[in-house]
């Protein structure tokens, strides 16, 4: 398994809605020389979860990571981090599937059905960055308080930040 | 309160354990549903002392950052300062001399031992041995005074740099280490005697908080507690980063010692004690095979922060802490500081995990089923029982339970 035949297997099955594909490839020196593998793509939000199905059918038992995002102006990215072909000495190919939500209607749907674990980070993302996961079982909050305001998102840099709350001590 | 209050099967009570202050940046409170003497339903809550670390970092310098990381856990503090080196390093292609790597790894394994050992202390606590707890505690303290020979600091190390590393070992060093080393090998037996072969702990987590291979990799578990249910998931293998790729190790699992892998709280230990052994094993070979040459890629910082400043793009760092894997995403954007930065730690992923092994297991069994994964034990100092009896069950108490099952155990063991 190969970090390109990984890129090459989702363009095939999903064509225009995976964008912006790359492999990267970190070469690590030792006295054996290793890279770590990275595989990033851009997936049409519609795509996700039929993406992360693929996933779990091609590589069977993929680790999922965690969820990463951040406030892109117009949109909000997150990142899925996978890994697939652990157990394998040096083999490990962490996939990053990105998906981009405009501010209007953050919307993306849950993927907790597939993958169980994932139910902690889609909470945490509802939370700091504003965004509605569609079909979540439990849409509570999980990392704030109950007594931090409503629609404000620590994660996000426009007037739905947290800088008005923030504090300045220097 | 009266025992009867646990006796009554007629109906439901929801009891809560925590929170208070686990290490991790997350400190969780569990609310468990308790027919009877059995937990029927696992809820928790990760809300209350949530500090905004990777906020604070998106306003802080990469050199600057390096040091709030290693303040994310009390613990397992190197990981998260390398994770978030080997993000930055991997956005700016920075070389990492190879010197450097096998400090990284020396560093990494003497956390491992220290945080294995802790924990093992912590897990026999909990279940009543207190004198193992002391014996335990009493083998950690060789393996600090090694990081703070060899560091200055006994916790906090602060080693890390971006680029390598910021203190070398010198050969006049290796001898004291190379003692920790032995001095670990060989309490290995010893901490396998009292673990694994005693029956009184042995009936207390055989078959107790079990979590199957299916359940592990469908809560996304991760290090030891996802290799004790069989699954072979070891970054230090799997991506092989710093020095691993020329170390050759395995995957521990339990079925090395037993044969069998039951995934339960017995496994979990085995899995932590084999590492114990592994990681001196490890920093045995390192002090052999370490090259001479340079710690770091460049030693003046406003250099590195200057060369910093006008990179661009996204990095993962990831490695094997004690706990499992440690995952560090940065975004830089040509900045001083990271547009994004995300940290993950192993419990965030493990404290899934706890729904299916706390579900049907006895209250007494609380206590040593949540220190499984090895969560920071803080967040069991005091357990809160709601609903109809409207009484506190104290941190006290709920030891005293856990105690009191394993004095029934060794007197039935004794009837025997």
């Amino acid at each position: 398994m190969t970090p390109e035949s990984v890129l090459k297997s989702f363009k095939n099955k999903f064509g225009t809605k995976v964008r912006k594909g790359m492999v990267e490839k970190i070469p690590h020196k030792m006295k054996h020389t290793n890279h770590l593998k990275r595989v990033w793509f851009e997936v049409d939000r519609t795509a996700l979860k039929k993406a992360v199905r693929h996933l779990c059918k091609q590589y069977p038992d993929p680790h999922f990571s965690v969820c990463s995002g951040y406030d892109a102006g117009k949109n909000i990215v997150i990142n899925y981090h996978f890994t697939v072909n652990y157990a394998h000495r040096t083999g490990e190919i962490v996939l990053t599937m990105k998906v981009n939500l405009p501010k209007k209607d953050p919307v993306v749907d849950t993927i907790t059905g597939i993958i169980p674990g994932a139910l902690i980070t889609e909470r945490e993302m509802q939370e700091m960055l504003g965004v509605k996961i569609k079909g979540i079982p439990d849409s509570r909050r999980l990392f704030l308080d109950e007594t931090f305001p409503k629609g404000v998102f620590p994660w996000r840099n426009d007037e739905k930040g947290p800088e008005k709350l923030v504090r300045r001590t220097n | 309160m009266g025992k009867n209050t646990f006796g009554a099967c007629d109906t439901s009570y929801s009891i809560s354990i925590g929170p208070v202050h686990p290490a991790l940046k997350e400190p969780v409170k569990l609310n468990m549903s308790i027919e009877g003497e059995k937990v029927t339903g696992v809820d928790f809550e990760l809300s209350q002392v949530h500090r905004g670390i990777e906020w604070i970092g998106t306003r802080r310098n990469p050199i600057q950052i390096l040091f709030l990381a290693e303040r994310i856990c009390g613990i397992c503090n190197i990981c998260h300062s390398l994770a978030f080196s080997k993000a930055v390093e991997s956005i700016a292609q920075i070389e990492v001399p190879e010197r450097a790597g096998y400090i990284r790894t020396i560093m990494a394994e003497l956390e491992r031992i220290h945080s294995h050992v802790l924990w093992a202390g912590v897990a026999a606590h909990e279940l009543g041995f207190d004198s193992v707890l002391h014996y335990t505690w009493k083998l950690r303290e060789n393996v600090l005074d090694t990081i703070e020979y060899l560091t200055g600091n006994r916790i906090t190390k602060a080693i890390i740099t971006i680029g390598g590393v910021r203190r070398d070992i010198t050969k006049k060093q290796f001898p004291a280490v190379k003692k920790t080393v032995d001095y670990y090998v060989k309490s290995f037996d010893k901490l396998g005697k009292i673990f694994l072969k005693d029956p009184v702990i042995k009936s207390r987590t055989r078959d107790v908080g079990i979590l199957t291979k299916k359940e592990a990799l469908a809560t996304c578990a991760v290090g030891p507690t996802a290799r004790a249910s069989g699954v072979k998931k070891d970054v230090r293998i799997d991506e092989s980063y710093a020095a691993y790729p020329d170390l050759d190790i395995e995957i521990m699992t339990p079925d090395i010692i037993t044969g069998e892998i039951r995934g339960d709280v017995y496994d979990r230990v085995i899995a932590r004690l084999l590492e114990v052994k592994q990681s001196a094993e490890i920093i045995d070979k390192c002090l052999k095979q370490m090259p001479e040459g340079k710690i770091t890629y460049e030693e003046k910082i406003p250099k590195v922060l200057a060369g910093l400043r006008d990179v661009k793009g996204e990095g993962i760092g990831r490695l094997e802490a004690p706990r499992g894997e440690v995952f560090h995403y940065v975004k830089m954007v040509d900045e001083d500081s990271p547009y994004s930065w995300k940290v993950r730690a192993p419990t965030y992923n493990n404290i899934m995990a706890w729904i299916p092994m706390l579900m049907g297991e006895q209250i007494a069994d609380i206590p040593i089923i949540a220190a499984s994964i090895d969560p920071c034990m803080s967040c069991t100092n005091r357990a809160v029982v709601s609903g109809k009896s409207n009484s506190i069950l104290t941190q006290d108490m709920l030891h005293r339970l856990s105690v009191e099952k394993t004095k029934e155990i060794r007197r039935l063991l004794k009837n025997d």
